[in-house]
C-alpha cells in the first residue's frame, strides 16, 4: 500500500473537530525479565489544534514514554494512537516515519540538533525528507522559521556555535518546518535557563497557535505547566 | 545533492582522521592490486611474447598413425587390438603440408626447420651440447622475431655466407665467441664441420638463448644427413590466442601432431598463472584491510550518532535512509579510494617499469617487465567495491535497526 496515500492531512488542512491526537488505553512495559516494569497502565488522552496540554509528574511516573509512544517513536503493548483520526500504532515502520515527518514535530530537552550542519540546514532537513517543497522555498521556509524565533542572523552558524538557549530555538523551528499537525516537547525548557526557557516557551506555544497546532509537552517546570491551557499530572503510568 | 548523501558527506567529513585511515587503505589496496597484476603479468606477456617470437604459434611435427582397432568378426570373434595413436617422428613430405596449412586463414606464414642435438666445440671450450636447427632464412623471419632479436652481427652476413651461423647469446658467451669467430660442430657418425658466427641473437628466453645455432637449410641436411623431409614445420598465425583451435583443425585435416604455443609452455604458463593468483590473493588482503577499517570507521560513526539517528527518524527519515546515508559514507570512500588508488596503480606500475632488474631465468631481462591492462583496474576496483561494501553492510544495518525512542530513552543497544 502506497505509505503517502494513507497520510493524515496536514493541519492547515486537517478537517475539522479540533482533535490532532487521541489515544486510548495505551499499555507499555520496558526492561525485561525480572527488570520488566509496567510503565503505562491505560492511558487515554487527546490533544486540540491551538491547545497547548502539558503532562506534569514526578521522575519515572511515565511521562516520556507517553510522549514517544503519541509520537510513533516507540509501540505500544496495548491500546490505539490515532492522528486525525487516522489509526497509527499498529501499522508498519514505514507508515509511523512517514506520519511523523508529516504530522508530527519534536523538540527533545538536550536540542538534538545535528551539529555537523548549520541552524539552516537543520530547519531544512525534515522539509528535504518531506519534498513538499522546492529548495528554494524550503530555504525560505527555514530562515522565516529561524526568523522568527529570532535566530535570523545566525543561520549559517552550526550547532556548535550556538548557545544552549539558541539551539534549543533551532530546535522549535525544526519542530514547525513541515507545518505538523502535533507539537511533542520533551522537557523542552529542562536544560535552560530562567530567562531562554522562557523565551522557548513563548515561541512555542505562539507559533503553535498562530498556526493550529496541538502541542504536548512533558514538563518538571510548575511556571511553564501553570501557563499552558491544559494540565495532566501522572503517577504511577496513569492520569490522576 | 539527495538528503541522504548531503548526510553522509557531513558524517564522514566530521570523522576526518578515521576516514582517511579507510581511505589510504583503499588507495593502497587498489593501488597495489594493479601494480602487481601488471607485473605478474608483464613477466607472463613478455615470455609468451617470446616464445611466440621465437618458436611461433603452433608447430606440425610428426606424422600421426591411427592403430589398428579391435575388429568384430561376428558370432562374439573379434580380432583385438589395442587402440590409440602413433606418432612417426618428423614431416615427410613438408611441402604438401604447407600447401595444406594455406586453406587456413589464419596462417601468415610457415618455415620449415630440421632440428638436432649437436656438439659444439670453440677455442675455450670443447664439446659443449647444443642444438642446430636448419632454417630457410627468408622464411624463419616470417615465422620468427629472429631478425629482431640480432644484438650483433648482421642477417645480410648470414644470407650469404653458407657455413654461417646464429647464435644464441648465452651460448656465444659460454663459448666465448664473437662475431666472425668459428666454431665446430660435431655430431655422431660424421666428421666435425666448423661454421663461422655471422650474429649472435637473444630471444629473452634462457632456455633458447643457451643451445641453439641455427644454420643455413642445405648446411644442415649435409651436415645431419637429412636429404629429405623436415622435424617440424613451424607456422605464424594472425591471431595467436586462437592456436589451440587453429591447431586442432590442423591435426585433423593434415594428419600430423599440430602443438600450439599454450600446449608447449603448459608448464610456465601454468606457472605464470599460479604467480598472478598467489600475488592476487595477497593483494586481496589489502583491500581486506581496507574494508576493516571502513567497518571500523562506520561502526564508530554508527555509536557517535544514535543521536542523530534518532533525530533523523524522528523527523520521518525511515530505516531504509539511514541504511543509505551509512552506504553513502562507504560509497564516497570508495569512489575517492577506487580513483586515487588507480592513479596511485598507473603511477606506481609505471615506476616499477623503471626499476633496473638483471634476470638470467627462463626469462632474460634488464628491466621489471610490466603490462598493464583495464581489466586489473576493473578488477582491483570490482574487490574493493565487494570488500568494501560487504564490510559496510553490517554497521549501516545495525544503525537502521536502531529504535529511535530507546535511543531518546537512552536505552538502545
Amino acid at each position: 500500500m502506497n505509505t503517502a496515500s494513507r497520510l493524515p492531512s496536514p493541519a492547515s488542512t486537517s478537517p475539522g473537530g479540533g482533535v490532532a491526537l487521541r489515544c486510548d488505553g495505551l499499555q507499555r512495559y520496558l526492561g525485561v525479565g525480572e527488570g520488566r516494569v509496567h510503565v503505562l497502565k491505560g492511558v487515554s488522552f487527546e490533544a486540540k489544534r491551538g491547545e497547548v496540554c502539558a503532562i506534569v509528574g514526578p521522575s519515572g511516573c511515565g511521562k516520556s514514554t507517553l510522549l514517544y509512544l503519541l509520537g510513533l517513536l516507540d509501540r505500544p503493548d496495548g491500546g490505539t494512537i490515532a492522528i486525525n483520526g487516522e489509526p497509527m500504532s499498529n501499522d508498519d515502520d514505514d507508515a509511523r516515519t512517514a506520519a511523523r515527518g508529516a504530522h508530527i514535530g519534536f523538540v527533545f530537552q538536550f536540542h538534538f540538533l545535528m551539529l555537523e550542519f548549520s541552524a539552516l540546514e537543520n530547519v531544512m532537513m525534515p522539509m528535504r525528507k518531506l519534498g513538499r517543497l522546492t529548495s528554494a522555498e524550503m530555504e525560505a521556509r527555514a530562515r522565516a522559521l529561524l526568523a522568527s524565533v529570532g535566530l535570523g542572523e545566525k543561520t549559517h552558524r552550526l550547532g556548535t556555535q550556538l548557545s544552549g538557549g539558541e539551539q534549543q530555538r533551532v530546535a522549535v523551528a525544526r519542530a514547525l518546518a513541515n507545518q505538523p499537525a502535533i507539537i511533542l516537547a520533551d522537557e523542552p525548557t529542562g536544560n535552560l535557563d530562567a530567562k531562554n526557557s522562557g523565551v522557548v516557551f513563548d515561541l512555542l506555544t505562539r507559533l503553535a497557535k498562530e498556526n493550529g497546532q496541538a502541542v504536548v509537552l512533558v514538563t518538571h517546570n510548575p511556571e511553564i505547566a501553570a501557563r499552558c491551557d491544559l494540565t495532566r499530572p501522572m503517577r504511577d503510568g496513569v492520569f490522576v | 545533492m539527495s538528503p541522504n548523501l548531503r548526510i553522509a558527506f557531513r558524517f564522514l567529513t566530521a570523522k576526518k582522521r578515521a576516514m582517511l585511515m579507510s581511505l589510504s587503505c583503499t588507495v593502497l589496496g587498489v593501488g597495489l592490486f594493479i601494480v602487481t597484476q601488471a607485473t605478474t603479468s608483464g613477466f607472463e606477456k613478455f615470455f609468451i611474447k617470446a616464445i611466440l617470437g621465437a618458436d611461433g604459434a603452433v608447430r606440425i611435427e610428426d606424422k600421426i598413425q591411427n592403430t589398428l582397432r579391435t575388429v568384430s568378426a561376428g558370432n562374439d570373434f573379434a580380432v583385438r587390438e589395442k587402440e590409440g595413436r602413433k606418432y612417426i617422428d618428423g614431416v615427410e613430405e613438408p611441402r604438401l603440408v604447407i600447401e595444406g596449412l594455406r586453406e587456413f586463414p589464419n596462417v601468415i606464414g610457415t618455415s620449415q626447420v630440421i632440428r638436432q642435438n649437436v656438439l659444439v666445440s670453440s677455442a675455450f671450450k670443447n664439446r659443449d651440447s647444443a642444438q642446430v636447427y636448419g632454417i630457410n632464412i627468408d622464411e624463419h623471419i616470417k615465422v620468427s622475431d629472429l631478425d629482431q632479436h640480432v644484438t650483433s652481427g648482421s642477417l645480410d652476413d648470414f644470407r650469404q655466407t653458407l657455413a654461417g651461423a646464429l647464435v644464441g647469446r648465452e651460448l656465444a658467451d659460454r663459448l666465448q665467441l664473437e662475431i666472425g669467430e668459428s666454431f665446430l660442430v660435431d655430431v655422431r657418425n660424421s666428421p666435425p664441420r666448423r661454421f663461422r658466427v655471422c650474429a649472435i641473437y637473444e630471444t629473452g628466453v634462457s632456455d633458447i638463448d643457451k643451445v641453439r645455432v641455427y644454420i643455413h637449410m642445405g648446411e644442415a641436411r649435409s651436415l645431419l644427413k637429412k636429404p629429405f623431409g623436415v622435424t617440424f614445420i613451424q607456422v605464424a598465425l594472425r591471431d595467436a590466442a586462437r592456436a589451440q583451435e587453429e591447431a586442432a583443425q590442423m591435426e585433423e585435416t593434415l594428419g600430423y601432431s599440430a602443438k600450439p604455443w599454450q600446449r608447449r609452455e603448459k608448464v610456465w604458463i601454468g606457472v605464470f598463472r599460479a604467480l598472478a593468483t598467489s600475488s592476487g590473493i595477497t593483494v586481496t588482503v589489502f583491500t581486506l584491510i581496507a574494508s576493516l577499517a571502513m567497518f571500523n570507521t562506520l561502526a564508530m560513526i554508527v555509536l557517535e550518532k544514535t543521536k542523530d539517528i534518532a533525530i533523523l527518524r524522528s523527523m520521518g527519515y525511515e530505516r531504509r535512509d539511514v541504511t543509505q546515508i551509512f552506504l553513502w559514507q562507504a560509497g564516497i570512500v570508495l569512489v575517492i579510494g577506487a580513483v586515487l588508488g588507480s592513479a596511485f596503480g598507473a603511477v606506481g606500475t609505471w615506476g616499477v617499469s623503471k626499476i633496473p632488474l638483471e634476470l638470467h631465468g627462463i626469462i632474460v631481462t634488464k628491466t621489471f617487465q610490466v603490462a598493464p591492462a583495464a581489466t586489473h583496474y576493473v578488477a582491483a576496483v570490482a574487490t574493493a567495491v565487494v570488500m568494501v561494501m560487504i564490510a559496510s553492510v553490517i554497521p549501516a544495518r545495525r544503525a537502521a535497526r536502531l529504535e529511535p525512542g530507546d535511543i531518546v530513552r537512552g536505552t538502545a543497544q
